[in-house]
């Protein structure tokens, strides 16, 4: 019985389709796909290809800027008002072309809508009530928006190419309008764009299809890519290696490293604009000497977590600009160097060390991360207790300035400096009920001068100031910040060979199967 | 148990029956409804995170915390829930923006369709078992159950269901990979029930069927031999039980066969406490198995209420508590029945 039920299934077992791309990957962090409210990583990859904006950049030099559905744009002499061009003949997956109206549109209901990521454009001085007037049609394919300050025109312009500003249909939203709400309802779990793929279905934690859009202008080798959400990562290996996944998007080192022998097999990866950190709330009174800062930084064994727990995930990096950011410094001062911290510790009036708890998600490899600290921060005679949470927990406690150290990763909402420098080197308010957030007031740290430092830099024009003065920012935090930054996260995807042009970009939302085809 | 009333009319009784048994399932949701509520808003997860994300300006943060009423006091709170919910409204999912009724009637019928052919293989396979193992107590075959049942208990069902997928969807080739359908089948068909194997067969979708047979099998055995483990040792120790009543020897000294001592006398006796077992067993299952579902990336209850939980999504949270709860109000008031169609002493 068993012989005949095992020819019956392997009847209807097959590999993946030729004109479809099936990858494995974790979505549950997916509440929507509406761009206005877009803000999570794997929506966000969705976006990129499925949406389009003004402004995009090369993947390989994000400092290299271009339009996407922009033909091209002048910056008035004041600096604060662009003018856009769009390119003609550009059309919608409907068949519709886009037009400036469509354009202005998803401009100003991205900032009325005021979700999540409003505040990308919120922070130009767009507010629900005055963008009408800054954000206007000029022309059948030209617009202008007008920000409140002479901003670094780059600033500007990334956060045009960010997906909140990503560019809907009009029409279809308004005829899906209900009680003044710009569609939002509908385009949650719906679609309304331009981009090379549309997307056709999605069922929450488990599917995600996107199909090819027969009206973008180099239409996809494949007709489709449909993402399966696999929790599990042995799942997912075995899915790969059976060849009834094309790629698979959640494996840790050791499944790599043991899928990089498979022949039909390839690694794939690109540097991310994410960095991992430890957090040294300064309400601690011990983690508020300058000399226990420093002593934690020589405490820390970079070379060997990003060689062991990290392996394939991540390169050593100590400053808060992730490289190739404008102005990122790629200089690692810190090893670990026990007699050094020992000495600081002794400054400190710690020579015997002290006792401090760490707030840890507890995932597989922030737990690892967090034991190999452990371990060093032993040898100066540091007692180091692991608290392991849950994340949305830690971050609760965090978010409250509760903790004593947190061990957290960041990633840019835009690919300017801007985005890191403010949260890093900026806190305006570091009272109790401040109503920003950012991590430096998190971790209850005044970076005294360095806040001016960092608003000053936003309205730098010159770009080779612009990135000096972030140079001096990242000293700043690295010499004496309540941060200890270890590792700049690398995204690997183990893809079947018959794969080619599978691209994994600077940020998920670069993350591009445009072009993707199967052999 | 209900007591029948014996010399009342029947409708009365059954009448009867009927309230008490809509009192003893809105109590318990009730119940139910209060602990999880107060539970949830009492955990350190900030609930509003959840929904906005960590970057969100300060402002956004505010409005939704307001559009959620976590400003008002909890009584209030819960009696806002409360007055949704008996209109059906159990609010919307965060992490996956549909209502909670919807997701709920796509997960459950997951779960449903795997516990229930689970429960299936551990009943076939399980009770026989266990008898054998009760009838030729000390010979090998209880010695093989013995060691049968210890490994279920203590094999950790996430490594078994890595091992199963490795020999027998990996090297093997006998069944299909984790999900519950292959891409390639999944839009053959449209949900009605929501349970792959029905409607693809009510359909007429043939190869659709048997590729969600062949996806199912492997976790359906693994939660079948579970469920087997416990349900045959169980069997075992009621049948003893019965074995050593005198009514047993009674019926061997009258002559009867040995298979009808066992199989109509004692096992018909054993039955009572066995569907107890059963229920339960199964209702466990119900719950969805959390870590088969993961393995298995089947998306049902277990990883839709354990993934909520997590992300401090209290209305899909809520909803699937009071589901489970129902489940299990359901299946003892079906185990009360069954024990009155098997032991007359209890009419």
């Amino acid at each position: 019985m068993v012989a005949t039920m095992a020819t019956s299934f392997s009847a209807v077992m097959a590999a993946t389709p030729p004109d479809t791309l099936v990858q494995a990957w974790q979505m549950d962090d997916i509440i929507s796909l509406d761009p206005a409210e877009v803000f999570e990583l794997s929506a966000s990859e969705i976006l990129g290809n499925t949406y389009e904006r003004l402004i995009t950049y090369d993947i390989k030099d994000v400092s290299k800027i271009s339009g996407q559905v922009a033909e091209s744009w002048t910056v008035s002499p004041d600096g604060k008002t662009f003018t856009f061009k769009l390119k003609p003949n550009k059309k919608f997956a409907s068949g519709s072309p886009i037009t400036a109206e469509d354009v202005v549109y998803s401009l100003h209901r991205a900032v009325s809508l005021d979700k999540s990521p409003a505040f990308i454009l919120g922070q130009f001085g767009l507010t629900k009530d005055n963008v009408k007037d800054k954000i206007k049609q000029t022309g059948p394919l030209e617009l202008t928006v007008e920000v409140d300050k002479a901003y670094a025109p780059t600033l500007v312009l990334y956060c045009l190419g960010n997906s909140v500003a990503s560019i809907v249909e009009k029409k279809v939203l308004v005829q899906n309008e209900k009680d003044g709400d710009w569609g939002y309802n509908w385009l949650k779990t719906k679609y309304a764009g331009s981009g090379p793929y549309i997307m056709r279905d999605w069922k929450a934690n488990e599917v995600l299809v996107l199909e090819r859009n027969p009206n973008y202008e180099k239409p996809t080798p494949l007709a489709r890519v449909i993402f399966r959400h696999i929790k599990e990562t042995a799942s997912q290996r075995l899915l790969l290696e059976k060849g009834d996944i094309d790629v698979a998007r959640k494996l840790n080192p050791e499944e790599i490293a043991a899928v990089s022998k498979n022949p039909d097999i390839q690694i794939q990866s690109a540097p991310k604009g994410t960095v991992y950190y430890l957090g040294l709330n300064q309400k601690n009174p011990n983690l508020a000497k300058p000399e226990v800062r420093l002593a934690l930084k020589y405490l820390v064994d970079y070379q060997a977590i990003a060689d062991t727990i990290m392996k394939y995930k991540g390169d050593v990096h100590q400053n808060f600009l992730p490289k190739g950011y404008l102005g990122a410094e790629t200089n690692n001062p810190y090893k670990l160097d026990v007699a050094k911290a020992k000495e600081l510790l002794a400054k400190a009036g710690l020579k015997d060390g002290f006792s401090v708890t760490m707030d840890t998600r507890s995932t597989p490899e922030i737990m690892g991360v967090a034991q190999a600290i452990q371990s060093t921060f032993a040898q100066a005679g540091i007692k180091l207790e692991i608290l392991p949470m849950d994340s949305k927990q830690a971050l609760t406690k965090y978010r409250a300035r509760q903790h004593d150290i947190y061990i957290g990763n960041w990633g840019s909402d835009y690919q300017d400096p801007n985005s890191n420098a403010d949260t890093f080197a900026a806190n305006d308010d570091n009272s109790d009920n401040a109503k920003a957030k950012p991590l430096a007031w998190r971790n209850a740290w005044d970076p005294g001068p360095l806040t001016a430092k960092t608003r000053a830099a936003v309205m730098e024009r010159d770009a080779e100031k612009r990135a000096q003065m972030y140079k001096e920012l990242q000293k700043a935090v690295l010499d004496d910040g309540p941060f200890v930054l270890f590792l700049q996260e690398t995204e690997v995807a183990a893809v079947r060979k018959n794969v080619s042009n599978f691209i994994l970009g600077p940020s998920f939302s670069d993350n591009d199967v445009s072009q993707a085809k199967k052999n | 148990m209900i007591r029948g009333g014996g010399h009342g009319s029947a409708l009365r009784s059954v009448l009867k029956n009927v309230a008490q048994f809509i009192i003893v399932l809105a109590t318990t949701l009730l119940g139910l409804a209060a602990v999880t509520f107060f539970i949830g808003r009492v955990v350190p997860i900030d609930p509003v995170i959840a929904i906005v994300g960590d970057r969100a300006p300060p402002q956004v943060y505010e409005r939704v915390r307001m559009e959620l009423g976590l400003d008002r006091p909890l009584i209030e709170q819960f009696a806002i829930y409360l007055k949704k919910a008996v209109t059906g409204d159990f609010g919307n999912s965060v992490l996956t923006t549909n209502p909670v009724l919807t997701d709920i009637a796509s997960a459950f019928p997951a779960t449903l369709e795997l516990a229930t052919l689970g429960t299936l293989i551990g009943v076939i396979i399980g009770v026989p078992l266990g008898v054998l193992a009760a009838v030729k107590r000390g010979s090998f075959i209880d010695q093989f159950v013995r060691v049968l049942g210890l490994a279920g208990y203590s094999i950790p069902i996430f490594w078994l269901g890595l091992m199963g997928l490795l020999i027998f969807y990996a090297k093997l080739g006998w069944v299909a990979g984790p999900g519950r359908i292959d891409v390639t089948y999944s839009y053959l068909y449209t949900p009605v029930t929501n349970i792959v194997l029905l409607d693809t067969a009510m359909q007429g979708q043939w190869d659709a069927f048997w590729d969600a047979f062949s996806h199912i099998i492997l976790p359906a055995c693994l939660l079948g031999y579970f469920s087997l483990a416990y349900i045959s040792r169980m069997t075992r120790s009621f049948m003893l039980n019965e074995l050593a009543q005198e009514y047993v020897i009674a019926a061997r000294v009258k002559g009867l066969s040995e298979m009808r001592v066992i199989w109509r006398h004692a096992l018909r006796n054993a039955a009572v406490p066995l569907i107890t077992v059963i229920a339960l067993s199964y209702a466990n299952l119900l719950e969805g198995s959390v870590l088969t579902e993961t393995v298995f990336a089947w998306p049902g209850l277990g990883q839709y209420i354990t993934n909520s939980l997590q992300n401090a999504d209290m209305n899909a949270v809520l909803g699937g508590t009071l589901v489970i709860g129902a489940v299990f109000v359901l299946l003892n008031l079906v185990s009360d029945l069954l024990y009155r169609l098997l032991d007359p002493r209890t009419r």
